[in-house]
């Protein structure tokens, strides 16, 4: 059965056991149950996964584990325990003298979880005046350093000194692994400790995980994300609406998934499908017709030239006073109904490069011409009329929407201006609707009032609304649980199939833009490193660093699992 | 491309910007001399008359010799922008006039009396800072009966009108229960009614402002973090929060400080304290206008000190803000 996996001594005793936890908020009819009698234990050296997508309480049940569900939050269980302590009913007090020493904690998003206005070492070191670990400053500054190169992050003296933006999002969320390991804790509760990371900072951090495990540690890791688990869980506990659809050893789970829900997880990874197939369930095409479009491979595109980027050059000032170099001489094409994905890390300039081809941002040098004729180079008033042909979608569709504005009005107002009556222009926005899989009764809802999913299918049939040439979607489905992003990479994929647009899809995640690009260009620091048809791409890179940011692409491993192979690289060349 | 860098460090050095800062606070000072000096020209009667009248304490018109006498020794017989010119030269002297009715420079008055005056500005400031920091320390944040009674008191504090307060206090602290006196002078117990009238007002608005900014930080993420690591929440609220939600406060402090010294000169007269509110009172009702327009130019200099003190001080307490 264990096919090379190391198994955790079986004589050890359960270090954390959790029996029918269960957490409300609110009291009487307001109640509202988030977790539904779960259990779970977790022994010395071993990896226990909680993974689930937003709202199915893997996060409330990580919190209720340190107390720290918050105010308004009931925690029952029929047994919890740590070690030899009964943890139900614990004094505030008595909480605080396992927080940090006995139990350590790291937050999702290391970002906002570092107090911005406070220097690096005095988070690392804060735990160790808390619980009175050292005698001197001089020793809590060593103590500090020497946590700082336990999880690896370069430089240790100088990052002490600096505040969290000063990092790079990779080496921010080591301090932050760093601050919870500082009392050498039995057990590490890590709440979606890569999600906001590049590939490389991401393997960094799962290897300094799989690497605390192996010191003997017990660890419970929350994700939504099944690749990134399947690295280094030994065992897996799949939630879903507060309540545990499946439990098991990670190789069972990954091989032979009883749960459909697990299995439909599992087949929303794009890592773990061929290119271009199916990745969610058929909830947006109704037709089979369109089902078997779907799941044929777009064949090669060679339409005319749509979209020309010559030596573009973007320069911005940097922090202190320099100009740098955000795009730097990048060239390419997109031709009609093909689909360029753009790859790079963050800082590596597909922003500001999306930015210049929409014209919102002039380049230094270099021009953009679209669809055989001057773009960037008009004025702005010349640019207007044909502004509609190219459409965006963001990262965030709800940052990019008035909130008082309703469903109904967001994309009407994106229609042109051809559609002229009133009438005509609310059957054209029932038809986007349609198009994007829903239902006519969210006209009138406001965007709060949309599911993440809703929201960015509103901003793709906004995006849609004008029939544009190009859409570019920046980042469009990194904010996406990966059953949501399964359903919009597929929504994606039937749009451009059938209205015959094509996407300048730009993301930092490599198994997406593999997903769906006919050809790949992976930049780096603002230069282009590497370019091609998207399976030679992957099949045989050319440079270096693609090598190094497909090795680093955490990968679903279905049948067997191999040990975390990527190569690590310095985070200064990365 | 080496040269245009080495310009650009130059540009964003921290001295560079401080004297930035400072000609620009020079073009305030400026325009409110200019403010001053039209406010002088513009103000309707003819100001050799008024001169006369408040020097002699008669209001009937005087005769034509005694106008061109005063015209032609104040040169209000000279074109406008000879004696635009000549007041600016005055001022970059230091001199800001002649007061109309005692005859002596109006920088020494208000020199004389402006110390109490700013005193008792920045006692108020420092102790409304006080209050808003103490009960938003205990109340953020918390559910109980002592946290609603005292963000009612700050709203309640706040909509308050400070010279109305002055009088509530200068009658139950002073005359009925007779613990401070009812006319202080400038001794240190004298400021201590004066100081709450003004501050009260002022730490009822910044305490509701810092509390909102509190609330909403203590919900941050790193918050939590802090809380992970087994600090205790009084630990959390001083050492990760406060800091945070000082910062709007921070910000409205010049402003503060400004409304603080028109707000002290109001209470100077309700508690009949030596300052500069008794002098531009008695100035404004009897038309003395180079002593008005001698405060203007003063308060104008010191508003910009204050929001330069402002925005270092935003600078220690939050690193991240780049000099611009």
């Amino acid at each position: 059965m264990s096919q090379g996996r190391p198994q955790p001594v079986p004589q050890q005793p359960d270090l954390l056991t959790v029996d029918s936890l269960r957490v409300s908020f609110g009291r009487g009819i307001a109640e509202n149950t988030v977790v539904r009698s779960i259990s779970f234990s977790v022994r010395p050296g071993q990896c226990l996964a909680i993974v689930g997508e937003s709202g199915s309480g893997k996060s409330v049940t990580a919190r209720s584990l340190i107390g720290l569900a918050g105010r308004y939050a009931n925690v029952h269980a029929r047994q919890l325990r740590f070690g030899g302590t009964d943890l139900i009913g614990l004094s505030d007090r008595a909480w605080r003298r396992i927080r940090g020493t006995e139990i350590g904690f790291v937050l999702q998003d290391a970002l906002v979880s570092l107090d911005p206005l406070r220097r690096i070492g005095k988070e690392v070191g804060e735990g160790l005046i808390l619980h009175g670990a050292v005698s001197s400053r001089e020793e809590l500054a060593q103590r500090v350093i020497a946590l700082l190169k336990l999880v690896g992050v370069p430089e240790p003296e100088t990052k002490a000194e600096q505040r969290p933006h000063q990092l790079s999002g990779g080496q921010r969320q080591r301090a932050l692994i760093a601050s919870a390991l500082a009392l050498d804790p039995r057990i590490l509760i890590a709440d979606e400790p890569t999600t906001a990371l590049d590939v490389t900072a991401q393997a960094h951090v799962l290897a300094l995980l799989e690497e605390t495990k192996t010191r003997g540690k017990a660890l419970i890791l929350i994700s939504h994300d099944l690749a990134v688990v399947s690295h280094v869980a030994d065992e897996i506990l799949v939630m879903r609406g507060g309540e545990v659809v499946e439990r098991g050893n990670a190789v069972q789970i990954f091989k032979d998934p009883v749960h459909p829900y697990t299995k439909q997880l599992l087949d929303a990874v794009p890592s773990g499908r061929p290119r271009g197939s199916r990745l969610s369930p058929s909830t947006i095409v109704r037709s089979p017709a369109r089902q078997t479009q779907l799941a044929v491979q777009s064949p090669p595109k060679s339409g005319p030239i749509l979209l020309e980027a010559t030596s573009l050059v973007k320069r911005f000032k940097g922090p202190d006073g320099t100009l740098r170099a955000a795009v730097d001489g990048v060239s390419f094409e997109l031709r009609s109904g093909e689909t360029l994905g753009i790859v790079g890390e963050s800082g590596s300039g597909k922003s500001t490069m999306a930015r210049m081809l929409l014209a919102l941002d002039e380049p230094d040098e270099g021009a953009v011409q679209f669809a055989g004729r001057p773009w960037t180079t008009l004025a702005e008033r010349e640019r207007r009329a044909r502004r509609r042909s190219l459409s965006i979608i963001y990262q965030d569709p709800l940052g990019s929407f008035d909130p008082r504005w309703t469903v109904g009005r967001i994309i009407s107002d994106s229609l042109s201006s051809d559609v002229e009556t009133r009438r005509k222009r609310q059957e054209r926005v029932i038809e986007l609707l349609d198009l994007v899989g829903l239902s006519k009764a969210l006209l009138d809802r406001r965007p709060l009032e949309l599911s993440g999913g809703q929201r960015q299918r509103v901003a793709i049939a906004r995006a849609i609304a004008p029939n544009p040439a190009v859409i570019v979607c920046d980042e469009p489905v990194s904010a996406l649980d990966v059953s949501i992003q399964a359903q919009v990479l597929d929504l994606l994929g039937y749009l451009r199939d059938h209205l015959g647009v094509s996407y300048l899809f730009i993301s930092h995640d490599l198994s997406v833009v593999r997903h769906i690009s006919d050809r790949v260009i992976v930049m780096r620091r603002g230069r282009i490193v590497d370019s091609g048809a998207t399976d030679e791409i992957f099949r045989n890179p050319q440079s270096e660093y693609t090598k190094s940011l497909i090795a680093a692409m955490p990968r679903l491993v279905r049948d067997q699992r191999i040990g975390h192979s990527a190569t690590i690289l310095e985070e200064g060349i990365a | 491309m080496m040269g245009s860098d080495a310009v650009r460090i130059v540009v964003h050095h921290p001295i560079v910007w401080f004297a930035r800062r400072i000609f620009s606070g020079v073009v305030v000072v400026w325009a409110a001399a200019t403010f001053a000096f039209l406010i002088q020209c513009v103000l309707p009667g003819d100001r050799a008359q008024i001169i006369i009248n408040v020097t002699s304490g008669n209001v009937g018109p005087a005769s034509s010799a005694e106008l061109a006498a005063i015209n032609a020794k104040y040169g209000f017989d000279q074109p406008l922008a000879v004696q635009y010119g000549k007041y600016m030269l005055q001022i970059l002297h230091g001199d800001l006039g002649e007061s109309y009715q005692q005859h002596r420079p109006v920088a020494a008055i208000i020199a004389e009396q402006i110390g109490p005056t700013i005193v008792l500005a920045i006692a108020a400031l420092l102790i409304a800072w006080l209050i808003a920091i103490l009960t938003t320390l205990f109340i953020a944040g918390r559910d109980n009966i002592w946290s609603k009674l005292l963000n009612d008191a700050q709203v309640f504090l706040a909509t308050v009108p400070p010279y109305w307060l002055a009088t509530i206090l200068l009658v139950l602290f002073a005359v009925k229960l007779g613990i401070f006196p009812v006319i202080g002078g400038n001794s240190p117990i004298g400021l201590v009614l004066p100081t709450l009238a003004l501050a009260l007002e002022l730490s009822g608005f910044f305490g509701q402002v810092v509390q909102n900014e509190f609330t909403r930080v203590l919900e941050q993420p790193f918050v939590t973090s802090a809380r992970a690591r087994g600090m205790s929440d009084f630990g959390v609220r001083l050492r990760h929060v406060l800091r945070h939600a000082a910062l709007p406060g921070i910000t409205l402090s010049g402003w503060a400080l400004g409304k603080l010294l028109s707000g002290a000169i109001l209470i100077e007269v309700v508690f009949a304290r030596q300052g500069l509110g008794g002098v531009l009172v008695a100035a404004t009702s009897s038309r003395d206008v180079p002593i008005v327009s001698g405060a203007v130019l003063i308060s104008a200099g010191l508003f910009v000190l204050v929001s330069l003190i402002v925005d270092l001080t935003y600078r220690v307490v939050d690193p991240r803000i780049k000099l611009t």
